[in-house]
């Protein structure tokens, strides 16, 4: 009897200490979305209640809507964020399937090489990406940042997808081989299909740092057309500090996508991790 | 496999397969590092590239103008990295051994729900503790107030003393995800048997973490540590969110990136210097460098592994 009553103690515990932490996860974005719906006095005199009929406001999404171009912001953050994907998994997944599938000279040394970029950080570079950029006149596109989101992807992609590929049967293959199918083909039509989750996992992985980073948009792509959201934001809150309506709905704006991706892909992200695709 | 291996012709697929990943990497990520570390030989003299050789970081290392600030950044960034090791990483290992007990209902949610401030941007965490922790809202204060420790409160961004730490474990809080998903990871792989054997020695609960599966998730907790050290050393955009690139107050929130981005780029009267740019990450490149030597060939080759 005692152990169970100790059990069930440690299991109270333990739900305590999940339930406090949970809560000092979530309370300042809490805080930020529910005083992003008040009026100025309540923001100040209730900070912690929650909007009613009286505090209720939606003047700072006016402010954001007006004054800022998040619609714009957003769709380049879209287009940055998708394009790079799109590359980094087809690229990927084709240096991988050369490294897996075929012996040749070199084949170490190319994933070693390839693989230099899982520890090193791309931002080291950033001076010359940047005269790089100036002198192909890319500066301040959105194709600065794709190239640069994709080849910091890569290192990662090549090296969890070859690890897949190397467990997709050589029977397969060979029987394609027997068919008169090309190596474009096996790899497109019978390799891809196949390390399809591990593809999701690479994406998901990739997805959140890239729509959220804030060095290469305001080094490489300061310009109004092509601000990426988090950049958007950063620069708009910047010039809105002292209205607290525009701040907290901008932010809450931004939460707003970045959420969204994460309640789609949340169990995505989680398998991809816990299945020790990173180790 | 050996059927291509007979074919004398020269396998042209392979190259087209590695071609587009090997350029793009080579041209935008390997190059421009070389081409960074060159850089920072150099100096502008009259609108003209003049090589200098080491001059720049004799001046970075040695020279007041800039060492003060090196070192400074340096010495930041190193506390920035130990408020993480010392705070993140034993958090995020205990809410993982918490949340990996079979029988625990709701571990989805809670893992969910405390993974997201990971997903955040900078400039959200950075600014929503900015305004919670801005004595002009009163939060803080309020909260603090209602436990009756109101005079703990200082306004803890604006003072020097204390707005490093500050940052660092609100970057901590952004972060406790990923050490708490890794670890989680590594305790749900230890095969049931092993506990349950030190179960029947009579080991369980907190002697069982300690003795049985803290030795098996070590190799997890040295990947964390590596990851958390060339995260750190290369972190910016929440310091630049919260304290702009001054890295205020009066450079006391200052580390390696944010001075690297000001040099680089100028600020105020401050003309950008390239060249000064480049030697700092440079510098940075070699710490990062260090780091993951002394991981790979002091830590991770001599850490016991097990196979199950």
């Amino acid at each position: 009897m005692s152990i169970a009553r100790q059990n069930r103690l440690n299991t109270y515990a333990a739900h305590g200490v999940l339930i406090l932490y949970t809560l000092i996860a979530l309370f300042p974005v809490f805080v930020i979305i529910i005083n992003s719906f008040k009026t100025r006095r309540a923001i100040f005199r209730e900070p912690l209640a929650m909007p009613n009929s009286e505090t209720f406001s939606l003047i700072g999404y006016e402010t954001v809507l007006n004054q800022g171009d998040f619609f714009l912001y957003f769709q380049n953050s879209m287009i940055v964020t998708v394009a790079s994907l799109f590359f980094i998994l087809l690229f990927g997944a084709m240096a991988a399937f050369a490294l897996a599938e075929y012996r040749f000279k070199g084949n170490l040394m190319m994933g070693l090489y390839l693989a230099l970029g899982i520890m090193i950080p791309i931002r080291i570079g950033t001076v010359a990406i940047l005269e790089l950029m100036v002198q192909t006149g890319l500066v301040n596109t959105l194709w600065a940042l794709i190239l640069v989101y994709t080849a910091q992807g890569l290192p990662l992609a090549v090296f969890i997808l070859s690890e897949f590929m190397r467990q997709v049967s050589d029977d397969l293959k060979n029987a394609g081989r027997i068919d008169g199918l090309s190596e474009y083909r096996i790899f497109f039509r019978l390799v891809l299909p196949l390390v399809r989750p591990a593809m999701a996992t690479v994406a998901v992985f990739n997805m959140i740092p890239i729509w959220n980073d804030l060095w290469f948009p305001l080094i490489l792509a300061p310009a109004e057309e092509v601000k990426t959201l988090t950049l958007g934001s950063q620069v708009f809150i910047g010039q809105f500090v002292t209205d607290w309506n525009a701040v907290l709905s901008a932010l809450s704006l931004a939460i707003l996508p970045v959420m969204a991706l994460y309640v789609i892909f949340s169990r995505q992200l989680i398998r991809g991790i816990t299945s020790g695709a990173v180790k | 496999m050996t059927k291509h291996q007979n074919k004398p012709k020269f396998r042209w697929h392979i190259v087209i397969f590695l071609a587009p990943a090997v350029l793009v990497y080579s041209a935008i990520m390997i190059f421009p590092l070389f081409a960074t570390l060159r850089l920072a030989l150099f100096t502008e003299i009259d609108q003209e590239r003049v090589f200098v050789g080491l001059q720049n970081f004799r001046a970075l290392f040695g020279d007041a103008v800039w060492s003060d600030q090196f070192w400074n950044a340096l010495g930041n960034n190193f506390w920035f990295f130990v408020i993480h090791m010392l705070v993140q990483n034993p958090i995020g290992i205990a809410l993982a051994a918490i949340l990996s007990h079979p029988r625990l209902r709701y571990a989805a949610f809670y893992r969910s729900a405390i993974f997201i401030p990971t997903i955040l941007s900078f400039v959200i965490v950075g600014f929503a503790w900015k305004l919670i922790l801005s004595p002009i809202w009163g939060i803080a204060p309020g909260m603090l107030d209602a436990v009756g420790l109101k005079s703990l409160y200082a306004p803890w961004l604006g003072k020097q003393e204390y707005a490093l730490t500050t940052l660092s474990l609100v970057s901590v809080w952004q972060f406790v995800g990923i050490p708490m998903m890794l670890i989680y990871a590594a305790l749900l792989s230890i095969p049931d048997e092993i506990l349950e054997a030190a179960e029947v020695e009579g080991i369980t609960g907190m002697s069982a973490f300690w003795k049985i599966k803290l030795p098996l998730i070590l190799p997890s907790i040295g990947i964390i540590s590596i990851l958390t050290f060339v995260a750190n050393f290369n972190a910016f955009d929440l310091i630049y969110a919260a304290q702009g690139a001054l890295a205020g107050p009066d450079f006391s929130t200052d580390i390696l990136g944010t001075f690297m981005y000001r040099t680089f780029f100028g600020f105020q009267l401050q003309l950008g210097d390239p060249h000064m740019g480049s030697a700092i990450a440079s510098a940075m490149f070699a710490i990062i460098l260090i780091g993951v030597c002394i991981y790979l060939f002091g830590i991770q080759s001599r850490m016991r592994r097990y196979q199950f």
